[in-house]
């Protein structure tokens, strides 16, 4: 124990850290937070329709769509949901290039995470969705409901804690994913961590890194889930 | 009006075809308060649900004052289900919207605008005795008022026709009874066709002046409630009608295997001893095994179901007997099982004395 704290935490290291976190840790968290926010604003801006299709589209939805379509459409989800994200960043790259001109920085990082992330947002919605008590769909059908009414005047509104929760897992999981962006040489606490921590041996950095992580994580949670309850008015006592 | 033309439903499931409809005819004309009754599975929620084809009959028309609901394209079929309204046992109101919002919703589907809907929301809140309640959500109301809330929602769009389906089933009988009278005054007064799902005869007979019986997915009687209360034709409207039939009597044996069912109808037909005229008459003492009586619209009806002991002479004697009375019908229940006369007749007298111990 003592030889880990004299080789990882001596007087060197940890001066070293001070300055990495006097001089670095601002922007990184900002570049954290920023690629976090645009990645899961973008995943659900693609996740949300998709979710919605899912439901309304199945064999027993609202408007099924063609067998063969579905079907598709799950095995792409499935597909690059069982694409470990470290290859996903690699073999984007070229897509990542083609897109924005280059393929690093956090830029490049947002693409790959956008595509990793919103099948993941589809499966979310599509599990709130079919929360759903399948009497109030036939209600707005009886009432003379389209299919677009049905999904926005009921639907959505009816699943909105719901989602709110869904969305909430999503930007934490996505929070964790950004800290990969060191590959493509993509900013942020988790490539501070690495970077510093692991491949310089800076132990200092690496913890003070993962412990601002922990702090955003426990933020976000804690706002979502407050949110989603506030939104909630099947919760008679508030 | 409705006319209901051979239609029938069956749906393809894995355990093979099943009829939940079998060419059902029926005609609701336009002011009726429309009971269709029967037992859980008998098709009852199909047929409703083929009424605003939420459900496609497989087979047979469903014409709204002439029109063929059948054919109409997917546009004109929601701007019929305007007219054709619903409310459900579970009354399916928005949990995220309040009471005001839920009654908009129709409103806002046929785009009005804003002010004007909620201006009409207000006032169905009114019609419905929920003015207090525009801002409330369903989670802090309770059954009834719920209920009350979907009704409004119903009327939103000034619809033809109510459809109710077991729209009471989840209440208390108060609540029923306030709920029940709320849709006849929006019969009354608004001029709307109701027409009620239900397995309770009692709401049947607190409300609607024509009924249909259904009974595996076909029509088994239809007609006025009073007549069908008063004389029950098919067996299952007689297990509904008639309920002390299928607890207990059964239990008594053979004793009781020469029944008789005397309907009084109207108060005037209960002011004479009738029983006890026939005993001095004709000395025969039947054994009374139930007796009620009911008020179908505004009539007072009463029934008892009685035991002629003896032979089949006796039974036959009573029965000549009991049918000359004015206002009254009499029906033979079960018929005397000839060939076990005799022993019958013993158990009779048993019955007779077990009961009067």
């Amino acid at each position: 124990m003592s030889e880990y704290l004299a080789r990882y935490f001596n007087e060197k290291k940890m001066a070293d850290a001070w300055v990495i976190i006097q001089d670095d840790f601002v922007n990184a968290t900002l570049s954290t937070l920023y690629i976090t926010l645009v990645s899961t604003l973008l995943a659900i801006l693609i996740g949300l329709p998709l979710g919605i299709l899912l439901v309304t589209g199945d064999a027993k939805g609202i408007r099924p769509l063609p067998r063969w379509l579905m079907s598709v459409l799950n095995w792409i989800i499935n597909l690059l949901r069982s694409a470990p994200f470290i290859i996903l960043i690699v073999l984007l790259m070229p897509f990542t290039r083609m897109l924005l001109g280059s393929a690093v920085g956090d830029a490049g990082v947002i693409v790959p995470l956008v595509i990793a992330a919103f099948p993941f947002v589809a499966r979310l919605v599509e599990g709130s969705l079919r929360e759903l008590n399948p009497n109030i769909i036939e209600m707005a059908q009886s009432s003379g409901a389209n299919t677009w009414q049905t999904v926005f005047h009921v639907m959505l509104p009816e699943c909105v804690p719901s989602l709110i929760t869904a969305f909430t897992t999503a930007i934490t999981t996505i929070l964790g994913y950004t800290a990969m962006s060191g590959a493509v040489g993509g900013g942020g606490l988790g490539n501070l961590a690495i970077a510093q921590g692991q491949q310089r041996s800076n132990h200092a950095v690496l913890l003070s890194a993962l412990v601002i992580l922990v702090i955003l994580v426990q933020v976000l949670q804690t706002f979502g889930t407050w949110l989603a309850r506030k939104a909630d008015k099947r919760l008679k006592n508030k | 009006m409705i006319e209901i033309c051979n239609l029938s439903k069956s749906f393809v499931t894995a355990g093979g075809t099943v009829d939940a409809l079998r060419n059902v005819n029926l005609t609701i004309r336009d002011g009726d308060i429309y009971g269709i009754i029967g037992m859980s599975g008998a098709g009852k929620s199909t047929l409703v649900r083929c009424i605003n084809m939420l459900e496609r009959p497989t087979e047979g028309t469903v014409l709204l004052d002439g029109a063929d609901l059948g054919m109409l394209d997917k546009k004109k079929m929601q701007e019929m289900r305007h007219h054709i309204t619903m409310i459900f046992q579970s009354f399916n109101l928005l949990m995220q919207r309040n009471c005001l919002q839920n009654i908009m919703l129709p409103l806002r589907l046929i785009h009005m605008p804003k002010d004007q809907a909620v201006k009409r929301a207000s006032e169905l809140l009114e019609t419905v005795g929920m003015s207090d309640k525009a801002k409330a959500y369903p989670a802090q109301l309770s059954g009834g008022q719920q209920q009350r809330i979907a009704i409004a929602r119903a009327l939103a769009t000034d619809p033809k026709v109510l459809l109710c389906d077991e729209a009471t089933s989840a209440l208390d009988p108060k609540t029923t009874h306030d709920i029940l009278s709320l849709i006849r005054s929006i019969n009354e007064e608004l001029g709307i066709t109701v027409i009620i799902i239900t397995h309770q005869m009692s709401v049947v007979q607190e409300i609607c002046n024509r009924v249909a019986i259904l009974e595996n997915g076909t029509v088994v009687e239809e007609g006025d409630v009073s007549d069908v209360f008063s004389n029950p034709k098919a067996a299952a409207t007689k297990r509904l009608v008639y309920p002390d039939m299928a607890e207990g009597i059964d239990s008594l044996g053979a004793a009781h295997h020469q029944m008789v069912r005397l309907v009084f109808q109207g108060a005037g037909a209960a002011t004479r001893p009738l029983l006890a005229s026939m005993a001095i008459d004709c000395n025969i003492a039947a054994n009374i095994l139930s007796a009620t009586t009911r008020t179908l619209n505004g009539k007072v009806y009463g029934t008892m179901l009685l035991n002629i002991p003896g032979g089949p002479d006796d039974l036959a004697r009573a029965v000549q007997y009991l049918s000359q009375t004015p206002d009254v019908s009499i029906q033979v229940e079960m018929e005397y099982p000839m060939q076990q006369a005799e022993k019958a007749g013993g158990n009779a007298a048993e019955g007779k004395e077990a009961d009067e111990r």
